[in-house]
C-alpha cells in the first residue's frame, strides 16, 4: 500500500519539475500575483537580461499596497507612491501582463482578489512576493510568500527553486462559542505556538471549528500562518471550497469544472498521514483575542489583562515584555478594556472580505462611534466594496460615523496616506502589530471585525460579546 | 551576486529576539524601484531620533560597530513581510552576515539571493558569540564558509551547519535563474504532461 501523503505532500510530489543530487527541488509555480512594491526590481533584473516572462497567462498584476483609499480618479498625490504604480503600469504593458487598473471595479488587495476572481483554485501552488499569501492556502493549494529575486525566478521559468518544508497539523477541535471569530482562532493559535512556531513548515489547520469556517474566515486563518512563523497555512477542500469557487470569472466552466471537482477532492490529506508536528486546540476554550504588545504573539482574551514583566524569570523575556510596554504606553496587569483608543481600521487581507464588513456593520448598526474615536473601513476590493453597497453595509456604518473608504492595504502598513501619528492607539484588523507598523510611532491592537467595531462605538477595548444582541 | 567565501570582521551585538522586517527597513523606504541606496535606512526607527539625528545608544551608531559586517541576534531574526528590501538594506549598510539562534524562512532565503551568509547556532554558541560582538573594537568575527567555521576572538571556533546546495551557490556567486533556465527543456515537458493532467490549470 501506498504511503499515506498529507495535502502539502500531494501538492508537493505533483510539481516537482527536477530534483538535483544534492536534494534540491525544482517546483512549477501555478499562479504568481504581483504587486508594486516587491515587483520593479524583478521587472528590471529581466529587461537587464533580455528576459522574457515565461507565462503572463499564469499571472495577474495589480496595485494595492501604495493606492490612496480617497477618491482616485485624482491620481496618487505622493510621488514615489505614484512613481511605484507607474512603473507597475509600464511593466505590465512591457510584458504583456493581465493587470487590474486603480480604477477597475477587480481592483483590490492582491489576495482578495485572486480568490474572488477563481485564479486562486485548489491543489495550486501560487506565490507572490507578500508574505501573507498564505492566504490563498484556505482553498488547499501551496502559497507562499516570496523575495524579489524569486519572483524575477518565476517570471523567467515559472519555476521556483525550493526545499521540501516539514509538515505541521494544528487541529481546532469543537465549535467556537458565541462572538469568536475565525481572527480570534488564529491569533489564541499564534499566542500558544508563538511567532516562530511553524519556521521550516507548512501548517495544515483541521478540526470541526476549520471545517465549519465558510471560505472567508479559513482565508483569515491561512492569512496569519506567517504570523506563526510558517510560510503556508492551509485547509482541505471541501463543498465549501468547490460552492465558493463555481461560478468565478477565472474558474474551470462546465466540463473542466467537473474534471477539476473531481481531482481537488483527492487532495485531502489521506488517513494516517505522518506530520511533524501537531497541536491540538479546543474551539471552547477560545474567547475574543487582543493583543497586547508589539508581536503578534503577545495576545491575550479580551478579558484579560498586559502581562507584568515582575512575573518572568528569563531575563531575555523579561526585557522584550519591559519594551514592548513601553513602546505600547501601557502599564503593567492593566485590564485590557480599560485601553483607550484613538483610530480603528477595519480591513486588510486578514479581514477586508464581505462577512468581516457584515460583521463590522452588525455590531455598529444604530450605534456611533465614540467621540473620541476615528474609525474607518476599507473594503479589500472594489467588488467586496460594491457587494457591501448592494448590502446597505455602506449606509448603517456611514450612519454610525464609520469613514467609508476605497480598496486597498491602506493602513495595515501605512504605505499610502493613511497612517497613525506617534502615540496614537489604533483597534486593527489587520495582521502585525510590529513597531511602526502603521506609522512610525503608531501603537496597534490586533483584533476581529467585530472587536473593532466595538471598540470605535465605546472608545476602548470592549468584550464584543457585551455588545452583541 | 557576489561570491561568499571567507569574512572578517566586526560584529555587532543586538541582543533582540522577533527582530522584524518592518525593524530592518520601515516601510516607508519600500517605495524605491531600485535595490541599491536602502543602508542609510536600515534599522530607521531604531537609529534615528524623529528630527534625523543619530540615537547615540543605537548599537550601529557606536563608533566601533560603523563599521560592523556581522549582526549577531536572538531569536527568530528576519520575521515579517517578505521584503527583499531588508537582505539589501542590510547588504548595502555593509551586513553580509547574520548569526542568529533561529530566522524566518522568508528572510532565511533572501540572503541567499543577494549574498548575505545567514548563519544558526545553537543558544549557548549564541550567547558567546554575542559576548564576543560585545567587545566592541575587539568584536572582530573570522567567517569561514568553506569549512562551516567562525573564528572567535579568543582562537576558539565555532562550527556551523548549512544546506549544502546553498553553501555551493553562495562560494560561487551563482545566480539561480541561468541555473534554472539551463533545465528548460524539463519545465517544458513538464508544462506539457500539467496541460493534459489538469487542464484548467
Amino acid at each position: 500500500m501506498a504511503t499515506p501523503r498529507t495535502l502539502f505532500d500531494k501538492i508537493w510530489q505533483s510539481h516537482l519539475v527536477d530534483v538535483q543530487e544534492d536534494g534540491s527541488c525544482l517546483i512549477y509555480i501555478d499562479r504568481h500575483l504581483v504587486h508594486e512594491v516587491t515587483s520593479p526590481q524583478a521587472f528590471e533584473g529581466l529587461k537587464l537580461a533580455g528576459r522574457k516572462v515565461r507565462r503572463p497567462d499564469l499571472t495577474l498584476a495589480v496595485a494595492d499596497h501604495n493606492v490612496p483609499t480617497s477618491d482616485r480618479s485624482k491620481g496618487i498625490a505622493d510621488e514615489e507612491s505614484r512613481i511605484q504604480v507607474e512603473t507597475l503600469e509600464k511593466n505590465v504593458k512591457d510584458f504583456g501582463v493581465p493587470y487590474f487598473p486603480v480604477l477597475d471595479v477587480r481592483q483590490g488587495i492582491v489576495h482578495i482578489i485572486g480568490p474572488e476572481q477563481g485564479f486562486t483554485l485548489p491543489g495550486m501552488t501560487i506565490v507572490c512576493g507578500d508574505s501573507h499569501t498564505a492566504t490563498h492556502g484556505a482553498f488547499g493549494s501551496l502559497a507562499f510568500g516570496i523575495g524579489t529575486s524569486e519572483v524575477e525566478h518565476v517570471l523567467a521559468t515559472q519555476t521556483l527553486p525550493q526545499a521540501p518544508a516539514k509538515n505541521m497539523r494544528i487541529t481546532v477541535e469543537g465549535k467556537v462559542p458565541e462572538g469568536v471569530t475565525s481572527k480570534d482562532v488564529i491569533l489564541a493559535i499564534i499566542g500558544k505556538i508563538g511567532t516562530a512556531g511553524g519556521t521550516g513548515h507548512v501548517v495544515e489547520f483541521a478540526g470541526e471549528a476549520i471545517r465549519e469556517m465558510s471560505m472567508e474566515s479559513r482565508m483569515t486563518v491561512c492569512n496569519m500562518t506567517i504570523e506563526g512563523g510558517a510560510r503556508a497555512g492551509m485547509i482541505a477542500p471541501d463543498e465549501t471550497t468547490f460552492a465558493y469557487l463555481k461560478g468565478r470569472p477565472m474558474a474551470p466552466k462546465g466540463g473542466e469544472w467537473e474534471l477539476a471537482v473531481e481531482y481537488w477532492k483527492t487532495l485531502p490529506s489521506d488517513e494516517g498521514a505522518r506530520y511533524d508536528k501537531e497541536v491540538v486546540l479546543k474551539a471552547e476554550d477560545i474567547i475574543p483575542q487582543v493583543t497586547w504588545g508589539t508581536s503578534p504573539q503577545d495576545v491575550v482574551p479580551v478579558t484579560g489583562h498586559t502581562p507584568d514583566p515582575a512575573a518572568e524569570s528569563d531575563p531575555g523575556k523579561k526585557a522584550s515584555i519591559e519594551r514592548s510596554l513601553a513602546y505600547m504606553g501601557l502599564a503593567p496587569n492593566t485590564p485590557m478594556t480599560e485601553v483607550k483608543i484613538d483610530k480603528v481600521f477595519i480591513g486588510s487581507c486578514t479581514n477586508g472580505r464581505i462577512e468581516d464588513i457584515r460583521a463590522a456593520a452588525a455590531i455598529a448598526k444604530g450605534r456611533k462611534v465614540a467621540d473620541s474615536v476615528y474609525a474607518m473601513v476599507v473594503p479589500g476590493s472594489g467588488l467586496v466594496k460594491e457587494q457591501a453597497e448592494q448590502e446597505g453595509l455602506d449606509v448603517i456604518l456611514k450612519e454610525a460615523g464609520f469613514d467609508w473608504r476605497e480598496p486597498g492595504c491602506s493602513m495595515c502598513l501605512a504605505m499610502n496616506a493613511d497612517k497613525l501619528e506617534p502615540g496614537e492607539r489604533c483597534a486593527s484588523t489587520s495582521n502585525r502589530n510590529f513597531q511602526g507598523r502603521q506609522g512610525p510611532g503608531g501603537r496597534t491592537h490586533l483584533v476581529s471585525p467585530s472587536m473593532a467595531a466595538a471598540a470605535a462605538v465605546t472608545g476602548h477595548l470592549s468584550d464584543v460579546r457585551a455588545l452583541a444582541n | 551576486m557576489e561570491k561568499f567565501t571567507q569574512l572578517r570582521g566586526t560584529a555587532a551585538p543586538m541582543d533582540m529576539i522577533n527582530i522584524d522586517t518592518d525593524m530592518i527597513i520601515p516601510k516607508q523606504y519600500l517605495k524605491t524601484i531600485k535595490r541599491t541606496g536602502l543602508g542609510k535606512h536600515a534599522f530607521a526607527e531604531m537609529r534615528y531620533n524623529e528630527d534625523g539625528s543619530e540615537k547615540p545608544d543605537f548599537v550601529l551608531n557606536k563608533p566601533q560597530y560603523r563599521n560592523a559586517q556581522v549582526i549577531v541576534a536572538e531569536d527568530n531574526f528576519g520575521c515579517g513581510s517578505s521584503r527583499e528590501h531588508a537582505p539589501w538594506a542590510l547588504l548595502d549598510f555593509g551586513i553580509k552576515c547574520v548569526i542568529s539562534t533561529s530566522f524566518a524562512d522568508i528572510f532565511y532565503n533572501n540572503c541567499f539571493k543577494n549574498g548575505i551568509l545567514p548563519i544558526q547556532v545553537t543558544h549557548e554558541q549564541l550567547r558567546e558569540l554575542m559576548d564576543d560582538a560585545g567587545k566592541g573594537s575587539n568584536a572582530v568575527l573570522e567567517i569561514d564558509l568553506e569549512n562551516q567555521t567562525i573564528g572567535r576572538p579568543n582562537g576558539e571556533s565555532v562550527s556551523f551547519e548549512i544546506d549544502p546546495h546553498r553553501k555551493h551557490c553562495l562560494i560561487n556567486g551563482l545566480d539561480d535563474i541561468g541555473q534554472t533556465l539551463q533545465q528548460a527543456s524539463k519545465i517544458d515537458s513538464f508544462e506539457e504532461q500539467r496541460k493534459a493532467a489538469t487542464p484548467w490549470a
